[in-house]
C-alpha cells in the first residue's frame, strides 16, 4: 500500500454512465492485474475502491461505473484536480497459474481489470480469449482494446442487440485451460457452474479502508474468514464458498 | 522538554503521547506499519478479541454518514488463542511498546477468561473491556448499558488481572455516567468512551437497509461532540482516568478531549480513511500546542480537572 497525490489527465465518458480516467503521478509505479485503488473525494468520508484497467510506471487508468455519490463526484472531476490515492492495495490475479490458453470473463464494469490481466498474459507469451458481457449495445465497451491487444473477443448482450445474445456463460468456447472472471455476483456464480477448469474470481464488497484494518468486506471461504480487500479482492474457484455453502 | 511536551500517562504507565488506534480500526498494526513506523503511537488498543474465533454478521456491513460511517462488522477476531499465538508474536516485530488488548465476550465468565489469558503476555500492559459493541446479540453492548451487569463484568475481571483494566463504554447507555461509576466501584482502572451510537441507512435504489444486519455502529467526525460532552460528563463523575474516543481526526481535537477531561484519546475512523492520520496527528500536536499556548499536554489535562471539579 502507498498513498499518493496523482493528478487526473482525462476523465471521459466511454460509454452511457461509464467513464474512464487516467491519473499520472511521478512516484507512481507499475500495479497488479486485479488489485485496486481507493479513492478519496471531498465531501464523502469513505474512500471509494477502483480496478484497475491499465498501469504502467507513472500512469493508471480506471475505468468505473456512475453508481452513486462517490462515481457522480470522480465522474465530475476535470483534467488537473489531483486526487488522494491509496494504491497496490489487495491480492490481484495470479498469473503463474494460467495456463497456456486463458479465457478471460468480464460482466459490465468487471471488464477494465482483465484487460491489464489480457497485456501481461499476452506479453508472457500466452494464449487470451476474453468473453465480455453487457446487458446491451450502448453498454458495449472495451472490445476494440482487448482486440488491439491480439485477443480472440466475443461480446454478448442480454438483450442481443449486439454480438451473441445471452449471458458470458452462453459464449464459453470449447477450449481452454484457466479461466479469471470479474463481474456482479449472479455471473460469478453461473460462471462458476458453467467453467470446467479451474480459474479465479474477483469479488466486490462494501469497504471501509480498503487495506485490511477494519475487517467490513471479510466473506467466508473454505479456508476460513478471508477479507476481500486483502486476501481479495481475487479468489480461486477451489476456495470460494458460494450462497447456502458450507464449509 | 521536546518529548515530554507529549508525555501522557495512562492508569499508572507513562506513554510517549496520548494517541492511541482505536480497536477494530487498526486491525494488529502491520498493515499500517507498511507506510510509517508505528512505533510512535502511545499504544495501540488490538482487534477486539473473543474466546472462539468469530466471523461476525453477514456483509455489506459498512455504509457511509455524513462526517462518518456505520459499521456492523460484528467482532470478527481469530480468537484469543490465535491472537497469543499468532498476532501478537506479528505485531511484536513491529510495535515494541505495551498494547492495549480489547477483549469482548457473550458471558461474564468468558470475559474473565479472554482477559486472564491476555493479562499473561508481556506485550500487553492494559486490558481494555469492551461492554459496548452494538453489533452482537446476548453479549457486547447489553453489559454496557445496565450498571449491575457493567459491575459483574468489572469484578470479575479485576479478579483475574495483574494488569489496569479498562471499561469501554457504550453511549447508548442511559446513563454513561452511572455506567462509569460502577464500573469504578467494582475496581476499574479507568475507562474509555464512547464506543459507536447505533445507527442506519437505508438505500434509496433498493428501499432496503444499507447494511445487511439492518442496525450498526456510527463513528467518525459526525460523533465528535456527542464523544466530547460524554467525557466531560464522566471525567467529573469518577476520579479514574478517561480515555476520550470519537471521531477524533486532529490534534486540535486531541487537545479538546484532553481540555474535557481525558488523559488520553483513541482515534478510530480516521485511521480507515486516511492510514497516517494518527501520525498526522501526533506531529501535527507541538504546532497546535503552540497556537493555543499550551507547554505540556500534562498540564493541560490537570487545567481541566481543577476547573471543573468533581460532581
Amino acid at each position: 500500500m502507498k498513498q499518493e497525490w496523482l493528478a487526473i489527465r482525462e476523465n471521459t465518458a466511454i460509454a452511457p454512465g461509464v467513464y474512464r480516467v487516467t491519473l499520472e503521478g511521478e512516484t507512481l509505479e507499475e500495479l497488479h492485474p486485479g488489485s485496486f485503488v481507493n479513492l478519496r473525494m471531498d465531501g464523502l468520508f469513505l474512500r471509494r475502491p477502483l480496478s484497475v484497467f491499465d498501469s504502467e510506471p507513472g500512469r493508471l487508468k480506471l475505468i468505473y461505473k456512475v453508481v452513486g455519490k462517490g462515481t457522480e463526484r470522480l465522474s465530475a472531476l476535470a483534467p488537473g484536480s489531483k486526487l488522494d490515492v491509496l494504491t497496490g492495495l489487495g491480492n490481484g490475479y495470479d498469473l503463474a497459474k494460467a495456463g497456456s490458453h486463458t479465457l478471460l470473463l468480464g460482466g459490465g464494469v468487471g471488464v477494465p481489470p482483465l484487460y491489464f490481466a489480457a497485456r501481461k498474459l499476452l506479453a508472457a507469451g500466452k494464449r487470451v480469449t476474453a468473453v465480455l458481457g453487457f446487458n446491451s449495445a450502448a453498454e458495449v465497451f472495451g472490445e476494440a482494446e482487448f482486440h488491439a491487444l491480439g485477443c480472440a473477443v466475443t461480446v454478448t448482450t442480454v438483450d442481443g442487440t449486439f454480438g451473441t445474445k445471452g449471458f458470458v456463460t452462453d459464449a464459453l468456447p470449447e477450449k481452454y485451460d484457466y479461466f479469471l472472471c470479474c463481474g456482479p455476483m449472479p455471473m460469478l456464480r453461473a460462471v462458476a457452474r458453467a467453467t470446467r477448469t479451474d480459474g479465479q474470481f474477483s469479488f466486490e464488497e462494501r469497504m471501509g479502508c480498503g487495506f485490511g484494518a477494519c475487517m467490513g468486506c471479510s466473506i467466508q471461504t473454505r479456508g476460513g474468514a478471508k477479507r476481500v480487500c486483502r486476501e481479495g479482492p481475487v479468489f480461486e474457484k477451489a476456495e470460494i464458498l458460494w450462497d447456502g455453502e458450507e464449509k | 522538554m521536546g518529548a515530554e511536551r507529549l508525555a501522557a500517562e495512562l492508569c499508572g504507565r507513562r506513554i510517549d503521547n496520548p494517541v492511541i488506534p482505536a480497536s477494530g480500526t487498526f486491525g494488529f498494526g502491520y498493515e499500517f506499519a507498511e507506510i510509517y513506523d508505528i512505533n510512535i503511537l502511545g499504544s495501540i488498543s488490538i482487534k477486539g478479541t473473543t474466546r472462539e474465533p468469530r466471523y461476525g454478521n453477514p456483509t455489506p456491513r459498512i455504509a457511509e454518514a455524513p462526517e462518518g460511517m456505520i459499521n456492523s462488522v460484528g467482532l470478527q477476531n481469530p480468537g484469543v488463542e490465535a491472537v497469543i499465538r499468532e498476532e501478537l508474536p506479528r505485531l511484536g516485530k513491529v510495535f515494541q511498546k505495551p498494547v492495549i488488548a480489547n477483549v469482548s465476550g457473550f458471558s461474564v465468565e468468558e470475559y474473565a477468561d479472554v482477559a486472564s489469558r491476555l493479562d499473561g503476555e508481556d506485550q500487553v500492559g492494559w486490558i481494555e473491556v469492551n461492554i459496548s459493541c452494538p453489533n452482537v446479540h446476548g453479549g457486547g453492548m447489553s453489559f454496557g448499558t445496565e450498571p449491575a451487569a457493567a459491575e459483574a463484568v468489572t469484578r470479575a475481571v479485576r479478579r483475574v488481572c495483574r494488569k489496569p483494566i479498562i471499561l469501554k463504554l457504550s453511549p447508548n447507555a442511559g446513563n454513561i455516567t452511572e455506567i462509569a461509576k460502577a464500573c469504578e466501584g467494582a475496581g476499574a482502572d479507568g475507562v474509555s468512551l464512547i464506543n459507536t451510537i447505533t445507527a442506519m441507512r437505508i438505500d434509496l435504489k433498493t428501499r432496503k437497509p444499507v447494511l445487511r444486519n439492518v442496525i450498526g455502529g456510527l463513528s467518525g467526525p459526525a460523533v465528535f461532540p456527542v464523544a466530547l460532552r460524554m467525557v466531560y460528563q464522566t471525567a467529573r463523575a469518577v476520579s479514574i482516568p478517561v480515555v476520550g474516543i470519537g471521531g477524533i481526526r486532529s490534534p486540535e481535537d486531541v487537545l479538546e478531549m484532553m481540555m474535557a477531561g481525558a488523559s488520553a484519546v483513541q482515534v478510530g475512523a480516521a485511521n480507515l480513511v486516511d492510514p497516517l492520520a494518527c501520525k498526522k496527528i501526533i506531529e501535527g500536536l507541538p504546532a497546535a500546542m503552540d497556537r493555543y499556548g499550551i507547554r505540556t499536554l500534562s498540564e493541560l489535562r490537570g487545567q481541566a480537572r481543577e476547573d471543573g471539579g468533581r460532581e
